[in-house]
């Protein structure tokens, strides 16, 4: 299992994760390495085996339909980076 | 009080307090003090509420004067790990992205503490979202070990475990996603509980990965272990995950019989880097046992453990993956501004933001879960998650409860393991397991090896907390290692 340097650089897009070129090429040698021995996982026999998501039993957990307070505007937005008015101040998403 | 590293346990000062001889106030600057004299040695806290838990103090005081039959944790100190919302204070994840982030509400678990008029001093140290086994992965400082200030404390509820041991707090609260409240407790000689998944609420609790995450207490004995269960346990309503089971008051189990009690001890546990003192001290503790009265069996098989760190480090990347693509910048946390792009300003905040673990696990887990690799990485370490859980299940038809080391060495240098996450990831091989079955498990102090703690780990069913309290604390009656405390 080896992750090239334009594989790292694809995930990284995926991740939104910005990285140096120092980075790319730790990350394409670490992962290869952590990858390669996970392979042993292949080796597993799982045929008819169902998947686990989580280890409880719960399953579709409803709640009342019902109003119940929440935070208020102002204070959802006090760890706002950039804010106006009441909304969160974002970048051009549409050129 | 002194300021020295002797602080009474939760059950002892609220005998102290009930009887007038100490107030909260006085307990609260003993550990007050202490946190001056420890921290410039230890570096567990990243933020202390002196001012704030004093308040809560006084308050503490006025209510013990009123009644008798109190909330045992009334007026007594706690920490809590950094990443547990705390309204109005600083809540980090020991992470740059984090770093000026000021919760707006409580976690429920905070909530129920200073409901039931608990002291909080303030915030622990953790390796950065919870990622990590040594506390060396927080972004903003490393913890040492009390007991070896050039070892490191465990990880990633380092700060809390290593505050519980220098005598900082008389108790914390740590989350455990794949051994992080158990593996710090057995570094540090303390005891650190990891309740079933879906026991404790998580609600404020900064999500790492969320079908393994479970908050738990660190504390100086069994007794105190089961009282801050009694105060955190049970069903939340903004939790999903949280189960609607009733919660006993777990202080009733424990007593020093364990006659008829059958543990198993799976030989997995015992093999390949085991560091040959942690074996023995395992051995003679499970003798002890077998001499309170439990029958053991020493031949006990848990086939697929060898797969259980390829299974967590795939699953528990994979979910963090999702988790943390809520930090771009926008809603909170650090926020990159020197570009007008919307993508760049995620990237660079991304970038600048997340520490170099933090980044390999969203690397990692992105590409377990992106086209074409999902199923041979992710799906299939959710199949080998069953097979581990069915395994466990088959042995716990006959066994009450399984005994391991809780970690396969004692603590490591500080900057032993950072260069290789391999290496850093086997220190979790005992405790991951279980979280993966989503189990109930205790860290107890078991021995020592050249001055530094050895940890037992005790495994249960699924909601059996009671019976690995109970093991707990008649082996912790039959035995002084928990009240050792280090030289600082």
């Amino acid at each position: 299992m080896k992750l090239s340097r334009e594989e790292v650089l694809h995930i990284a897009l995926l991740a939104r994760v910005g990285l140096t070129e120092a980075e790319v090429d730790r990350l394409s040698e670490e992962l290869s390495k952590i990858l390669e021995n996970f392979e042993i996982l292949q080796k597993v026999d799982t045929s008819g085996v169902p998947p686990t998501a989580q280890s409880i039993d719960l399953q579709n957990v409803l709640s009342d339909d019902k109003i119940t307070p929440s935070l208020p505007q102002s204070k959802v937005l006090t760890n706002a980076p950039q804010k106006e008015g009441n909304f969160f101040k974002v970048r051009h998403v549409l050129e | 009080m002194t300021a020295s590293g002797n602080r009474p346990t939760i059950h002892e000062a609220n005998q102290l307090l009930k009887s007038r001889k100490l107030s909260s106030v006085e307990l609260t600057r003993a550990c007050l003090e202490r946190i001056k004299e420890a921290e410039p040695k230890v570096h567990a806290l990243v933020t202390v509420t002196d001012q704030a838990a004093l308040k809560q103090a006084e308050a503490a005081d006025k209510l013990l004067a009123q009644k008798d039959n109190h909330n045992p944790l009334t007026g007594i100190p706690v920490l809590i790990k950094d990443n547990m919302c705390t309204k109005g204070v600083r809540t980090t994840c020991s992470s740059k992205i984090l770093e000026n982030f000021i919760p707006p509400y409580d976690a429920t678990v905070v909530e129920k503490l200073n409901n039931a008029g608990a002291v909080v001093l303030g915030k622990a140290n953790m390796d950065e979202f919870a990622m990590g086994s040594s506390t060396e992965n927080s972004a903003l400082f490393t913890t040492g070990n009390p007991w070896d200030l050039s070892r490191v404390p465990g990880g990633s509820s380092g700060g809390s475990a290593a505050a519980v041991a220098a005598g900082e707090t008389i108790y914390a609260l740590g989350s455990d996603t794949g051994g992080s409240i158990r593996q710090p407790a057995g570094f540090c000689n303390v005891v650190g509980l990891k309740p079933t998944y879906g026991r404790v609420s998580r609600y404020g609790l900064v999500a790492f990965a969320s079908s393994l995450d479970q908050i738990g207490p660190l504390t100086q004995d069994v007794t105190d272990c089961a009282l801050v269960l009694n105060a955190i346990a049970g069903y939340d309503p903004r939790d999903s995950t949280s189960v609607p089971h009733p919660t006993p008051d777990y202080t009733r189990c424990l007593s020093a019989e364990l006659k008829g009690l059958k543990i198993g001890i799976p030989k997995e546990y015992f093999v390949a880097g085991i560091q040959p003192e942690v074996e023995a001290a395992i051995r003679t503790a499970i003798d002890k046992l077998a001499g309170l009265g439990a029958r053991i069996d020493w031949e006990v098989s848990l086939p697929h453990t060898s797969y259980a760190l390829a299974v967590y480090y795939i699953i528990a990347p994979s979910e963090a993956s999702a988790n943390l693509a809520r930090y771009d910048g926008v809603k909170y946390g650090f926020s990159y501004k020197e570009t007008d792009n919307m993508w760049t300003a995620m990237e660079k905040t991304r970038q600048h933001g997340f520490g170099a673990e933090v980044k390999r696990r969203i690397m990692l887990g992105t590409y377990a879960l992106s086209a074409g690799y999902y199923d041979a990485w992710y799906l299939k370490a959710q199949k080998v998650r069953t097979l581990i859980r069915r395994e466990f299940d088959r042995l716990f038809e006959k066994f009450d409860a399984l005994v391991t080391p809780t970690s396969p060495t004692t603590p490591f240098k500080i900057g032993e393991k950072t260069d290789d996450p391999l290496q850093m990831y086997l220190s979790d091989v005992c405790t991951i397991p279980v979280n993966i079955a989503g189990l109930p498990a205790i860290s107890i102090p078991a021995g020592f090896a050249d001055g530094l703690p050895i940890g037992m780990q005790i495994i249960g069913k699924p909601f059996s907390e009671e019976t690995i309290l109970k093991i707990a604390y008649a082996y912790e009656q039959a035995t002084d290692w928990h009240k050792h405390k280090p030289n600082l």
